[in-house]
């Protein structure tokens, strides 16, 4: 595919099978691996299908392009679900993505640039994409570019005091074109974000820090492309879509449960999450 | 060579350097309210556009400067040498792991900075950037040698932490003379066979005072500005392990880690000849003037001299 003319017109019907199938990729490269997290996985893919589906300008043929859109994805243990949009655009093989976390693997643990086409940013060590994201925005305006730039971190993730730090200069500079999406599905590591240390209302934290931010539901399409397209027309100042999403969302005995964010599938496990994705 | 000139600090030459690297519409400079210090604001008033102000956030600093490098620009960014280390993981995770060319300056390194006390002199950046795959490490000593070698950063194409010094050093070179000074390659200023210094920054005219009077009583030495300190000039390392009956290095550094841990480790692999370090012991430093500061840690010319005389014995 190449994308370097967007935008394309996905229905929001077509947008909902690609996110199926990449949550099928995602259950299954993961029960490959042994290893990895389909629960921040699961609840983010609604919304990088519609980016992916509709929205980023990007080349496969050419993945370096200066002037394509980036998206960073800054919670980069949620890495299955990059790769599996990555398959469904082009950029990797099936074989690639099913290799995830093997020795060799373009498809590392964690999303890293330096090892897959298509990955704008190294990530692995939560709180550092946003200042990424707005490094990237900052060249693009110096270079008068239209790239836009679009950076997803996770709610636990805005515990780390760097996220704040990239929210303030972003307010400061007042960048446009840097979007950011805060996948809000309530659980990180150990349990709830309300019990390691709950981030309370995220998007009055974001405006109160200068920012425009939308609230919708992460898995309804049409609030998703609405949102995407609300902050790709504000290209002065920063904006902010805080996603309500469910951790697992799609596979019944994943969903709210903090033990899938970091565990593989066994092999019923993932019978019956193909099951359920079908 | 002829007597030491009085320079600036080398601080003033990264600053200098900014400035002809502006030339250059992809280099853009990176502030964390120390810009006075760094001497970046020099960049910053000739180049408002292409200088951004972070504010006291080193580590969102980095990671700008990273994504900046990763769309086509060439960032300069620099604080403290300590502020540079609360964003060492930003470093390490996100600019030298994905290879992305971010030139860090951390000035008022080592315990010459004085009196603002053990909290502001680093005496562990060069040990802590060292460890990090792909990072070049440069420590000038002077500033017309550490604008010499900001200058070459611009075509480097490797990520690389600098460390400069607060205060004015006696000049090593002068304007011919540091030209031919080339990123990893040592400068031997002095030569001579009974024991090779090796010395960087603030301690290298420590090291030419120390083999002057190393002199007067008969012994000859070489004296090495190693200004790169990864990577580490090992070729010369050798043909002096093969010339001289030791080496001794001088560092305003912690003895853990940092210049003569690198020679050391080298001269350990090939085998060779007696080493003894001079530098920061473990522990920190306090509040005082530099002068006094070297005296109370033992890294003065007279403690390279000592070490020189005890190797040879």
């Amino acid at each position: 595919m190449n994308s370097a003319d967007r935008a394309s017109d996905m229905t929001t019907s077509q947008l909902g099978e690609l996110a199926l199938r990449c949550r099928r990729h995602i259950v299954k490269m993961i029960h490959a691996a042994g290893a990895g997290h389909p629960g921040g996985s699961l609840s983010a893919i609604d919304i990088i299908a519609a980016l992916y589906g509709n929205q980023l300008r990007f080349d496969v043929e050419n993945p370096d392009w200066p002037d394509r859109d980036r998206f960073i994805m800054s919670k980069g243990h949620a890495s299955p679900a990059v790769y599996s949009i990555l398959f469904e655009m082009g950029f990797i093989t099936e074989d690639d993505m099913m290799s995830f976390r093997k020795l060799g693997s373009v498809c590392q643990g964690h999303v890293d640039m330096k090892w897959t086409n298509g990955v704008d940013f190294s990530a692995g060590s939560l709180g550092m994409g946003l200042s990424f994201g707005l490094g990237c925005a900052l060249a693009a305006r110096m270079d008068s570019s239209n790239r836009d730039v679009w950076v997803m971190v996770g709610d636990g993730e805005i515990q780390e005091g760097q996220f704040w730090e990239a929210a303030m200069a972003a307010d400061f500079h007042s960048v446009g074109r840097l979007n950011l999406i805060v996948d809000r599905n309530r659980i990180q590591n150990d349990d709830f974000v309300e019990v390691q240390m709950e981030v309370g209302d995220v998007g009055a934290k974001l405006t109160s820090f200068g920012w425009d931010v939308m609230e919708i539901d992460g898995h309804d399409m049409e609030q998703v492309s609405q949102a995407i397209q609300w902050c790709s027309s504000m290209t002065a100042s920063p904006t902010a879509i805080v996603a309500h999403t469910i951790k697992g969302k799609g596979v019944s005995f994943m969903e709210d449960n903090p033990s899938f964010h970091g565990k593989a599938p066994n092999d019923n496990e993932l019978v019956i999450a193909l099951e359920e994705l079908s | 060579m002829s007597a030491p000139s009085t320079g600036g600090a080398s601080r003033d030459g990264y600053g200098s350097a900014l400035l002809r690297l502006a030339d250059d519409p992809r280099v853009v400079v990176l502030e964390a309210d120390l810009g006075k210090s760094t001497k970046s604001c020099l960049f910053r008033e000739a180049n408002p556009e292409r200088t951004v102000s972070l504010g006291i956030a080193e580590q969102n600093m980095i990671l700008v400067g990273a994504g900046m490098a990763s769309s086509g620009k060439i960032p300069f960014a620099s604080t403290f040498a300590i502020f540079t280390e609360r964003g060492f993981e930003q470093v390490r995770n996100g600019v030298a792991r994905p290879g992305l060319v971010l030139h860090l300056c951390g000035s008022h390194g080592g315990i010459h900075t004085g009196t603002d006390g053990s909290s502001a002199q680093s005496i562990e950046d060069l040990a802590l950037y060292r460890t990090i795959p792909g990072m070049t490490v440069i420590h000038p000593c002077d500033d017309l040698s550490s604008e010499e070698l900001t200058i070459q950063l611009l075509d480097h194409g490797r990520p690389s932490y600098t460390r400069t010094a607060r205060n004015k050093t006696p000049r090593m070179y002068d304007e011919e003379s540091c030209k031919k000074l080339r990123i990893g390659k040592g400068s031997i200023l002095r030569e001579g066979s009974d024991v090779a210094i090796i010395a960087c920054g603030v301690m290298v005219s420590e090291a030419i005072r120390a083999a002057e009077e190393l002199s007067k009583n008969g012994v000859e030495s070489t004296v090495v500005d190693m200004h790169t300190i990864k990577p580490l000039d090992t070729e010369l390392i050798d043909e002096l392990v093969q010339e001289c009956k030791g080496i001794v290095t001088a560092e305003d550094h912690s003895v853990i880690g940092g210049l003569g841990s690198a020679v050391s480790e080298h001269v350990s692999y090939r085998g060779g000849v007696p080493i003894r370090m001079v530098g920061v012991s473990d522990r920190f430093g306090e509040s005082g003037e530099p002068g006094e500061l070297m005296n109370l840690m033992g890294i003065t010319y007279g403690d390279i001299v000592d070490s020189c005389e005890s190797l040879l014995s």
